[in-house]
């Protein structure tokens, strides 16, 4: 009798971790790359033949072929439940993919198209009567203004409900809370703007328009999601703390000022910056309260406002004699707004790395 | 938290002992902290008095008064079908793709890159609709038309692709892709949050058992994780039905119903109809707008419902 050949052992348990059916082979490393491309120029050949030829369509034809060949050649190799994974890991990687294109798309254009409208003329003129040139510095006061103030208005309200929620809150009030902060949450941006509009028309009379009325449509938008960080950060600051400070006869009011505020510091700012970030490029409540206006005005309480989201749906929906000079003023608005929310968005995150108690 | 009364108790115990002085701190700032909470309240009451006292007018008119002379039914309907219509495009374009990058994320991505990948994604969340709206008609609507071309020769027997196309690229399909991807990022931070929550223990053993990477993910992670992705998904149709100055940008509207999602006549949304409008009207005409406003907050407020009762049925399982 001859000895089994010494590597059918190493063959049976890789065909033990393959699973059953496997015929235990397995397919070389670049096996799903190799498929990718193939698929991809195969398509691209088809398209070109038919005489259909289009760039997104080879893409996406070709991820399609690809899944199905990868499947089909491991199917034999390495056994269907493989072939099963080898299939779905590859569409979620297109899927990925397709998925990522339009987003770098997007960053890209806005960097390039807004590069072209960008000069030292827009950051320090108005656009008062121009028509080549002028610039969105109106409409960037504007919407520091105008968010500044929502700000001022949503922290001290969202902070001080959210320790409501957290330190004291019990009972029905603490649920309808709960409950309406939710319902707060999905509230339409334009909705928002509409309650302020409705608000001021009663006050002021109809037609008006002034920057505070769209830092109250903000503040509407702003305050849920100032609560929900909040709220998230101060329930894991640990009990022993609190206890901690009451053992040492600390009334609760220096307790939560104290202790449980700055212990949770580096989460309430990264919160309330994400939420500024988040605020900041709306346009839709804007666009019903503050009204469009081409001058510098930087008084919230006093006529119309510009800021830079309606400045840039403005220059796009009523471009001047030279359209080409208001669209490139436009994309300058919008890649000036993507770089105030990155930016507060990484300050966030800087400061929550910086600043964050170790909370064990 | 029993344990805490008791300890508030003691802290009020202290406090009456010293006089009371401390016991007037806690007071002022409790009260703070309550008038703050009912502010919300009535922030949120006042949002819908506010809106049901300007809409009233639009309700109670009669059709001869309204403007366009039809009555605020019939005004709001193709509004509220094409609002649905594209945040249903939306969803049903962004859940598999958002499902499909956390995913990635997650379980494929190296480490190292998963977390780049991550910050990215969450700084795309961040970026304004009105930029959605920039790219859609500059980008994406032109690069569209070819494609959609396409679909009507050699799809047109669909009804949702009959066409004719539109030579310009502001169609439905489009303001649906651009909610797609709008709404992806939020979409998918839901999803990752959850599937890189899923317990390792849970993972290990059905590796453990032999399956492979898929198998795993099909048992373990995506049972875990459906609950919390349905409310992203819910919360990501509720950014998309509130949407308004993408599509305000992007869609050429006429009004009417069509299922015909490449042509040139589109029904409009309720927050875009609302952005166009808005602006240029007065009188009755505000109201009219306010009121489909308050249709369009009903929406919203019926598909977080919805969302809710799907979570707790599911998690009920």
């Amino acid at each position: 009798m001859t000895p089994p050949p010494a590597d059918a052992a190493v063959l049976s348990t890789r065909s033990l971790f393959s699973g059953e059916g496997s015929r235990g082979g397995s397919l070389p490393s670049w096996a799903p790359w190799g498929a990718f491309v193939g698929a991809v120029v195969f398509c691209g050949l088809v398209e070109a033949v038919l005489g259909w030829f289009t760039i997104a369509l080879m893409l996406v034809f070709g991820c399609l072929v690809a899944i199905v060949a990868i499947y089909a050649w491991s199917r034999p190799v390495e056994g269907a439940r493989r072939a099963k994974d080898r299939a779905v890991t590859m569409a979620i990687v297109a899927a990925f993919g397709v998925a990522m294109a339009p987003l770098i798309s997007l960053l890209y254009e806005v960097i390039v198209r807004g590069a072209a409208g960008i000069s030292w003329e827009f950051f320090t003129s108005d656009s008062r009567g121009v028509v080549a040139g002028g610039g969105a510095a109106h409409a960037i006061v504007g919407t520091l203004v105008i968010t500044a103030c929502a700000v001022v208005i949503s922290v001290p309200i969202g902070l001080m409900a959210a320790i409501y929620m957290n330190e004291y809150g019990r009972g029905p009030l603490r649920r309808a809370l709960t409950f309406f902060v939710d319902v707060m949450t999905g509230i339409p941006s334009i909705v928002a703007g509409l309650f302020a509009y409705a608000l001021f028309e009663l006050f002021f009379g109809p037609g008006i328009r002034m920057g505070i009325m769209g830092s109250i449509a903000l503040t509407v938008l702003m305050i849920p999601i100032v609560i929900r960080s909040a709220e998230e950060v101060l329930k894991i600051v640990p009990d022993h703390l609190r206890e901690a400070s009451y053992a040492l006869g600390t009334p609760k009011w220096k307790t939560i000022t104290k202790v449980v505020l700055p212990t949770a510091f580096a989460g309430l700012v990264t919160g309330v910056m994400l939420a500024t970030a988040r605020i900041i490029g709306e346009t839709a409540p804007l666009l019903v309260t503050t009204g469009v206006v081409d001058s510098m005005n930087a008084d919230p309480f006093q006529g119309r406002m510009q800021n830079l989201a309606v400045y840039a749906y403005n220059e796009y929906r009523s471009p001047g004699v030279m359209k080409q000079a208001s669209f490139d003023r436009a994309w300058a608005a919008a890649l000036t707004l993507i770089l105030i929310v990155m930016i507060l968005n990484v300050i966030a995150r800087l400061v929550y790395r910086r600043y964050k108690t170790e909370i064990r | 938290m029993a344990h805490f009364d008791t300890t508030t108790n003691a802290g009020q115990l202290l406090a009456a002992a010293s006089g009371g002085r401390r016991r007037r701190g806690d007071r002022v700032f409790s009260n703070i902290a309550v008038v703050a909470a009912v502010t919300i309240l009535a922030l949120l009451v006042g949002v819908a008095a506010f809106l049901v006292a300007e809409g009233f007018p639009a309700f109670t008119s009669s059709t001869a008064e309204l403007p366009n002379q039809e009555s605020f039914i019939s005004y709001v309907a193709p509004l509220a079908f094409g609002t649905v219509l594209a945040g249903v495009l939306a969803m049903v374009i962004a859940v598999p793709l958002a499902v499909a990058v956390a995913l990635f994320i997650t379980h494929i991505a190296p480490a190292r890159l998963a977390l780049l990948l991550g910050f990215f994604v969450d700084l795309l969340a961040a970026i304004p609709s009105i930029i959605y709206g920039l790219w859609g008609i500059f980008v994406l609507g032109p690069a569209a038309v070819p494609a959609m071309r396409w679909l009507e020769e050699k799809l047109g027997f669909i009804p949702i692709f009959e066409g004719p196309a539109s030579i310009t690229g502001r169609t439905m399909l489009v303001v649906g892709l651009v909610l797609a991807v709008m709404i992806l990022p939020i979409i998918s931070a839901v999803a990752r949050e959850v599937f890189s929550q899923t317990p390792r223990k849970l993972q290990e053993g059905a590796q453990a058992l032999g399956s492979t990477r898929w198998e795993m993910i099909r048992t373990t992670v995506l049972p875990f994780g459906r609950s919390s992705v349905i409310s992203g998904a819910m919360l990501g149709l509720g950014r998309a039905l509130g949407e308004t100055m993408a599509v305000a940008i992007i869609l050429s509207v006429s009004g009417g119903v069509t299922f015909n999602l490449i042509g040139q006549a589109n029904p409009s949304t309720i927050a875009a109809n609302i952005a166009l409008n808005f602006p240029e009207s007065s009188g009755l005409a505000i109201n009219v707008l306010i009121a489909t406003g308050l249709v369009l907050f009903a929406i919203t407020l019926a598909t977080n419902f919805l969302a809710r009762i799907i979570i707790d049925r599911a998690e009920i399982k």
